[in-house]
């Protein structure tokens, strides 16, 4: 098993956001999370990623019970994930966004930068490659030196990406990557997604755009109210009367 | 025996002043969420203004005190109108920054003004009262009654009308109350409106038994952050019921543990408390 | 790359002036005003390494400045102690208490970090106050000596304090220079510009932001401690808010998350104030208001603006090489040691 959650559940006062949910993440495939809005799936990122501890459950990555851990422990396991509303240092370039990414791989402390240790200057060296391979993979070298905050919002999608991937994951989880983009750039970002899963990176995604899940997804799992009510491979989630009641009409968004 | 209970009185008397000044405080953050440092600076401007309208102008107590409302109400509307309007979208920094400033400025104008001498407030109430054993001058009594007459009168007012339901709304969700048509506005400059005006009667009510200096609003603002940190950032039965816990608790701990560290009881307190729920004793989430 | 030569040319000249300002004036009291800004800039990069880069206000700093004066005054005057040997554990016993203090403080964040620290600073000042029998209380600690010999040099003249100072004050700037153009720097900003995202990408923000912490306290212990021994008597008052209050002006003034900011600002007021000594009291009166004016229109300070305009008009020459520039609060732009070569 390489990632899987154990009737994972989270209660916010009186409101149950994740209700009992079994899921596991297939390594090496992609793996999709549908459902219609307010189904729990961003919640459910939040927990595994460590930003919110649950109300009862488990997640278990790689044999390890992460259940609790703060999200920058998970993350240096390996777990790296974008955010639904594009979440990225704002004011700095795309280039420094990227390199600190590295940063939870190097071990270079506060002493090291006052004296301008051999660690800390190989230790730069590798974040800024790091950093540029990343940013090649996404194809930003032509932003690299912008602003953030002036990109436009298919750029900031690639940075939230580039971002994640500098953290050397094995894991990302990419809470609708293509949320705001037009036809044409959810096609880029779809073929990016190959890409990653191509290096060998498993990708667990939520998404609303249809065409894009079912072209790129092994496996699926539907929510809804935060519980889970199909998994199965895109054929077996199409035609699954629950998951088509789910959605009124199951209109396949594009 | 009579010395505790004396000292619970003195304690009310104390809570009172605290509860008035902590409300004004959480107030203002429960509808723009920026703790208001310049607010010692409009507590003590609202005891000097009083102060010079008894003494240069010859008004009787209470309605110095009204022009003192008036006058620091105003001082309050400015800073919301000039400075935390244009912070707005600013780094929570920022706004910290800018109230030092405005405090700072404050001290300084009051002792330009004023000079740095502590004075005294003649107060038309220093009869000395015994009852029930105790031992008090009527100022003592009138700050309890006016105190808690004002907090009946804010209660009311926010849970009885109209435009205490805006401020209401616009602490719960400012978003929200733009999108039902609440002028956010009007709504933010009258919050600091009731601030001032409740710093200004705390101050004109607490230095007659006091003195009244320039630095008078410093220790007052540090235990009224204290207040509203233990009782609950934005709540206001929090910052009534923090007032008066302190109050009590400083009075009971000059007389029985030690009257020279007694300004430390707040501070050990919010140490305390903030250092196992760092997020205030009431979090709602978030902030 | 013409960028950071710049700001190294620009800090080498400042460096240049400093160490030659006492031939050209030859004043005894311009020297020993300077040598006093140079103290108080210590303090400012102090603030500026938490406030500017990492993000975090701490009323608290005049406390540890009280902490590091005060434990000099102390260890040299009651226990008659080595001088050198006093400096070095001031410096370590505000260290400690920084740590201990953080290690709770920031726990905290923004407004409840604010308002901590400034309760914490008060107690500071209180307990410094009141426990008389260590600290004399209310009536000041006198008689505290001048730094001691080093080899053959002594610091008994003003000369000599005004260059020690100055040692380490280029040390100081040396040490945040060396801190903001590193990977530690890049995560402080990080975690200034949002510390969620910064504990995604999986950084230890709780360690860092405490060894950010320390690190300002000891250099307002640094600060403390030279003061102690430049001016000779403390007092309670040196712990009290306006002293932070103070420092934060200077750096606002200058630039809060420049490298230079400190310098500038310190220098600016401290000379401006002693023009405008006639205000003396009242100087809050205008520097009020200005910190005021400064923190709505130019948050960034004089540095800041200035690094700001220069930025826009290379912007418009050439837009896409990764730029070296130096930090401005609120357009944080990394200086990066190498420009990335374009493909």
């Amino acid at each position: 098993m390489f990632l899987e959650t154990k009737g994972l559940t989270k209660r916010f006062g009186g409101n149950t956001a994740v209700n009992n949910v079994d899921f596991t993440v297939e390594q090496g495939k992609i793996n999709a999370i549908i459902g219609p809005n307010g189904a729990g799936k961003s919640t459910f990122f939040n927990l595994i990623s460590g930003f919110h501890p649950p109300t009862s459950g488990q997640v278990i990555f790689k044999g390890q019970d992460v259940t609790n851990m703060p999200a920058n422990k998970i993350a240096e396991l390996g777990v790296a994930r974008t955010f639904q509303t594009t979440n990225l240092f704002e004011q700095s370039t795309v280039l420094d966004n990227v390199i600190v990414g590295h940063r939870l791989r190097t071990k270079s402390t506060l002493l090291d930068a006052i004296f301008r240790t051999h660690r800390l200057k190989t230790e730069e060296a590798i974040c800024r490659e790091k950093a540029m391979e990343v940013i090649e993979f996404t194809g930003l070298k032509h932003v690299m030196g912008k602003q953030v905050g002036s990109l436009s919002q298919e750029e900031k999608k690639r940075t939230a990406f580039a971002l994640a991937l500098a953290t050397d994951p094995e894991i990302v989880f990419l809470d609708e990557p293509a949320a705001g983009i037009n036809p044409d750039e959810t096609e880029g970002l779809g073929e990016l997604i190959k890409q990653i899963a191509n290096k060998g990176i498993t990708v667990c995604l939520i998404e609303h755009k249809m065409k894009m899940i079912m072209k790129l997804a092994d496996k699926i799992m539907v929510l809804n109210y935060g519980e889970k009510i199909a998994e199965g491979t895109p054929d077996q989630i199409q035609n699954n009367p629950t998951v088509i009641k789910a959605y009124l009409g199951g209109s396949a968004i594009a | 025996m009579e010395i505790f209970v004396q000292q619970m009185f003195n304690g009310l008397t104390i809570g009172s002043v605290y509860a008035l000044v902590a409300l004004g405080l959480t107030l203002v953050y429960g509808i723009l969420h920026i703790p208001n440092f310049a607010h010692g600076a409009l507590y003590m401007m609202g005891g000097y203004i009083t102060l010079t309208m008894m003494t240069n102008f010859g008004l009787n107590y209470w309605l110095a005190i009204l022009v003192s409302i008036l006058g620091v109400g105003l001082i309050g509307v400015l800073m919301e109108r000039l400075v935390f309007h244009p912070l707005r979208h600013a780094p929570p920094i920022h706004d910290k920054i800018a109230a030092i400033g405005i405090l700072l400025f404050l001290e300084a104008f009051a002792q330009y003004v004023w000079g740095a001498d502590y004075q005294t407030m003649p107060s038309p109430y220093d009869q000395v009262v015994h009852l029930f054993g105790l031992t008090f001058t009527m100022q003592r009594l009138l700050i309890i009654v006016f105190a808690i007459a004002v907090m009946i009168l804010l209660y009311v007012f926010l849970k009885k009308t109209f435009t205490g339901a805006t401020i209401i709304a616009m602490s719960q969700d400012r978003e929200g109350a733009n999108l039902v048509g609440i002028n956010t506005n009007r709504t933010a400059m009258l919050t600091f409106l009731i601030s001032g005006g409740l710093a200004s009667i705390a101050c004109s009510l607490a230095a007659p038994i006091n003195l009244v200096f320039p630095g008078m609003g410093q220790l007052v603002i540090l235990k009224a952050f204290v207040i509203i940190i233990l009782g609950g950032m934005g709540s206001i039965p929090g910052a009534i019921l923090g007032g008066y816990i302190l109050g009590f608790s400083e009075s009971l701990g000059a007389t029985y543990i030690s009257n020279d560290y007694k300004d430390i009881i707040a501070f050990v307190l919010l140490v305390i408390i903030l250092s196992v729920k760092p997020t205030g004793l009431f979090a709602k989430g978030g902030h | 790359m013409a960028k950071i030569l710049k700001q190294r040319n620009i800090i080498s000249l400042l460096i240049l002036i400093a160490i030659v300002f006492p031939f050209l004036t030859k004043n005894e009291y311009f020297i020993h005003v300077m040598t006093l800004s140079f103290i108080w800039m210590i303090g400012v990069y102090g603030l500026n390494l938490l406030a500017g880069y990492t993000g975090y206000l701490s009323l608290a700093h005049a406390g540890f400045f009280a902490i590091g004066a005060y434990s000099l005054g102390i260890l040299t005057v009651k226990s008659e102690m080595n001088f050198w040997l006093a400096f070095l554990l001031s410096l370590l016993i505000t260290g400690i208490l920084g740590f201990l203090i953080g290690l709770i403080a920031l726990r905290t964040k923004e407004h409840f970090f604010a308002i901590y620290t400034l309760c914490v600073g008060y107690i500071i000042y209180l307990v410094i106050d009141k426990w008389d029998s260590l600290t004399e209380g209310v009536r000041g600690l006198i008689g505290i000596p001048a730094p001691g010999k080093v080899g053959p040099v002594n610091f008994e003249e003003p000369l000599s304090q005004y260059y020690l100072v100055l040692f380490f004050l280029l040390v100081t700037v040396l040490v945040v220079y060396r801190i903001i153009h590193s990977l530690s720097g890049r995560t402080y900003i990080a975690i200034r510009n949002s510390e969620d995202l910064a504990l995604t990408i999986g950084i230890s923000t709780m360690k860092n932001k405490l060894s950010v912490f320390v690190l300002s306290t000891i250099f307002a212990g640094l600060s403390g401690a030279l003061y102690a021994s430049f001016i000779r008597f403390i007092g309670p008052d040196i712990g009290q808010i306006s002293v932070t209050f103070d420092l934060l002006t200077y750096l606002l003034v200058g630039g809060i998350g420049t490298l230079s900011g400190p310098i500038v600002g310190t220098v600016l007021i401290v000379w401006l104030s002693q023009e405008l000594q006639f205000l003396q009291d009242y100087r809050m009166l205008i520097f009020g208001p200005v910190l005021t004016l400064l923190v709505i229109f130019y948050p960034s300070g004089i540095v800041g603006a200035l690094t700001g305009w220069k930025h826009k008009r290379d912007e418009k020459r050439k837009p896409q090489v990764a730029r070296a520039s130096s930090m401005a609060f609120g357009k944080s732009q990394v200086t990066v040691e190498k420009p990335v070569k374009e493909g």
